[in-house]
């Protein structure tokens, strides 16, 4: 008796208690219908977002393959400070050109500020790092009248 | 020389990334916690003399809920992916499971409040009204009509249960915001665990001074009498909070004058020239002191209805303020000086950009508007019964 009262007081209450339920439910069928196939296989991440990168164009060709053709920079280079300094790091993404040097000839670095991009001097750095006020350092001159590029020494 | 920039700054240091936008996301969440808590003391801690606000601060407390995600939102772009805290959570990140504690209050908390306290209204409407409104009452009623005598003791039940599980919910829900400015352990202005609970207690200052301006601001507009028991007793509340919550502050910054940090000399640096104004005279001197000042006197002393009044509410006001200037101290403060403590930045508020001063405003405003709808579909008045109590 006392059981059946509760009951019947208390019978509108299940009804937000559905609504809560039937929201839960439709958030998992949604949710399982939008996430994508396989997540977390590999991390917390869809795994087909590899496949998507691995679709863009390459942009480096590494400068292992510059080497390959351009043997007497990469000696120079190899003599110097800059020995540890990619090729690309200066010359930019550059696998069309090494692909088909003919059809995507590269041009030159601009030294005026390519130079200023890694050496300018800013207490930010590693004390270590070579470093230079380049306005006063050189006053205006470009950088390769006294150094060159791929060996810095002078 | 960067122009706003003093002494040394590391170069992502220079540019604030946290905008006016995240100062409004902890102070909304705030008043959003702090209002819930003023609703409980009429129904867990049995405060009888606080019921002509119960709903009002419920009402309040799903206005600015509805519009607390909205800041974050606006400010990091592209809504739509917020979505994807819920359905990849990441369970090691505070924010994501934050996205959760949300929802719960949200609706098993504050929805399922409001609908257990309204529901004789809402069936009564149902069959009152016409047309669209009859339509939205009646989807409101769930399809139950029974509002017996009966039913609606089971509903007094379930709400005082409701209410107990809410308010360490609504801890949560503050809590969480301090966490995550405390737990940002590079920081030395934020990074200290006394901040969610620094955060807790000036939310549930700025909640309930919000309640007590809106409701006196009502009774104004409708030209109702003001329950001065219920102000009298909700300045009460108000005090005792902030005296906590001022003591909590200060032991915050004893605590950091005394262990003396080696970012302690920039900070202190910072607080007496950049922050001086929203830190010292906004904050601590307008915000704190003023309003502590006010309601101390209205315990020690009797005053006249009207001096009263003119008191809670310049004391209310200043609150709200103050509070404000809290949050904008730890949000952009946290981000004015360098890691290295050697330099300051500034931050410029932009005007009508996406994270500017009008989106600012107009964030600020939506709230009011949702609580006016709310106002006019769930009436907080309930002429005799209100002050029967
Ligand atoms: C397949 C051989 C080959 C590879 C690989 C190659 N290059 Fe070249 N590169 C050439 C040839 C040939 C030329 C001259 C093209 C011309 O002048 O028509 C050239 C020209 C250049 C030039 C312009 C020289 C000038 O005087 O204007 C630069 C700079 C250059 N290469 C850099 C690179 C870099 C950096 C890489 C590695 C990413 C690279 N190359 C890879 C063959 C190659
Ligand atoms: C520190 C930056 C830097 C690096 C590293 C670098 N280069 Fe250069 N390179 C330059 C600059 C600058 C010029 C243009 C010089 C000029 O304008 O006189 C240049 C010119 C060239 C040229 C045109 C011919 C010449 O010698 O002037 C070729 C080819 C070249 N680089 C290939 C390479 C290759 C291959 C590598 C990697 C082994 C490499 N570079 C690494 C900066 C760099
Ligand atoms: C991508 C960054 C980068 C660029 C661009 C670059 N450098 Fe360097 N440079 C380096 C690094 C790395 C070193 C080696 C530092 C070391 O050994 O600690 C270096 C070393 C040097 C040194 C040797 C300093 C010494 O202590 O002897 C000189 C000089 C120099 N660079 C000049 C230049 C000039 C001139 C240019 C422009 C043509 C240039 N660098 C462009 C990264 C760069
Ligand atoms: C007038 C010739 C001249 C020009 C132009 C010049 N340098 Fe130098 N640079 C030198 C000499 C000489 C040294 C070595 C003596 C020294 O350490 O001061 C040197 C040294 C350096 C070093 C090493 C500093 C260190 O602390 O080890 C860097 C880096 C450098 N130069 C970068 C640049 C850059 C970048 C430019 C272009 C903005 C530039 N230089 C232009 C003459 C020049």
């Amino acid at each position: 008796m006392v059981v059946r009262r509760l009951f019947r007081d208390s019978a509108h209450l299940v009804r937000p208690a559905l609504v809560l339920v039937a929201c839960m439910a439709l958030f998992l069928v949604v949710r399982s219908a939008i996430i994508p196939k396989a997540f977390g296989q590999y991390g917390h991440y869809r795994p087909g977002a590899l496949d998507l990168v691995r679709q863009h164009p390459i942009a480096f060709a590494g400068q292992d393959t510059c080497v390959m053709c351009h043997d007497d920079q990469a000696t120079v280079r190899a003599a110097g400070k800059h020995a540890h300094v990619a090729c690309e790091a200066c010359h930019g993404p550059l696998a069309q050109h090494a692909d088909d040097p003919a059809a995507h000839v590269p041009k030159l670095p601009d030294v005026a500020d390519l130079c200023r991009r890694c050496h300018e001097k800013d207490a930010a750095k590693p004390r270590n790092f070579p470093q230079v006020a380049t306005a006063e350092h050189s006053s205006g001159m470009a950088c390769n009248t006294c150094h060159q590029p791929h060996n810095p020494h002078l | 020389m960067i122009p706003g920039v003093d002494g040394f700054m590391y170069p992502n240091e220079v540019e604030l990334q946290w905008s006016v936008l995240i100062v409004l996301y902890p102070y909304i969440t705030g008043l959003v916690a702090g209002a819930f808590i003023l609703a409980s003391l009429e129904r867990v801690f049995n405060v009888a003399a606080v019921r002509p606000t119960y709903r009002l601060a419920l009402l309040t407390a799903l206005a600015f809920l509805l519009v607390a995600p909205l800041p974050l939102q606006l400010h990091l772009g592209h809504p739509e992916r917020s979505l994807e805290m819920y359905l990849t959570p990441h369970t090691s990140s505070a924010m994501a499971m934050f996205g959760f504690v949300y929802l719960w209050y949200l609706t098993v908390v504050l929805l399922l409040e409001i609908w257990l306290e309204y529901r004789t209204e809402i069936v009564g409407l149902a069959q009152s009204t016409r047309g669209l409104k009859r339509w939205i009452y009646r989807a409101l009623t769930l399809g139950s009509y029974d509002v017996s005598p009966a039913a609606r003791r089971m509903d007094e039940k379930v709400g005082y249960a409701v209410t107990v599980i809410g308010v360490p919910s609504a801890f949560l829900l503050h809590g969480y915001v301090g966490f995550i400015f405390g737990s940002v352990k590079a920081n030395p202005w934020w990074s200290t665990p006394l901040m969610p609970v620094v955060f807790l207690f000036s939310a549930m200052v700025s909640g309930i001074a919000a309640v007590m301006v809106l409701y006196v601001v009502c009774m104004k507009l409708r030209k109702t009498a003001i329950d001065m028991r219920c102000l009298d007793t909700i300045a009460r509340y108000l005090f005792y909070t902030f005296v906590i919550d001022f003591t909590l502050e200060m032991l915050d910054l004893i605590h950091r004058t005394y262990e003396s940090d080696e970012s302690f000399r920039s900070l202190d640096f910072m607080v007496h020239t950049r922050l001086l104004f929203s830190h010292v005279i906004l904050q601590i001197f307008l915000g704190t002191l003023v309003p502590l000042f006010l309601l101390a006197a209205n315990q020690l002393w009797r005053y006249t209805e009207g001096t009263r009044k003119a008191m809670y509410m310049t004391a209310g006001a200043l609150t709200l303020v103050g509070i404000f200037a809290m949050r904008w101290n730890v949000v952009i403060g946290g981000q004015l000086f360098s890691k290295s403590f050697l330099g300051y930045t500034s931050y410029k508020m932009q005007l009508a950009s996406r994270e500017g001063l009008v989106a600012a405003v107009l964030l600020m405003i939506l709230p009011f508007v949702i609580f006016f709808v709310l106002v006019k579909l769930l009436p907080p008045w309930q002429g005799g019964k209100a002050h029967e109590a």
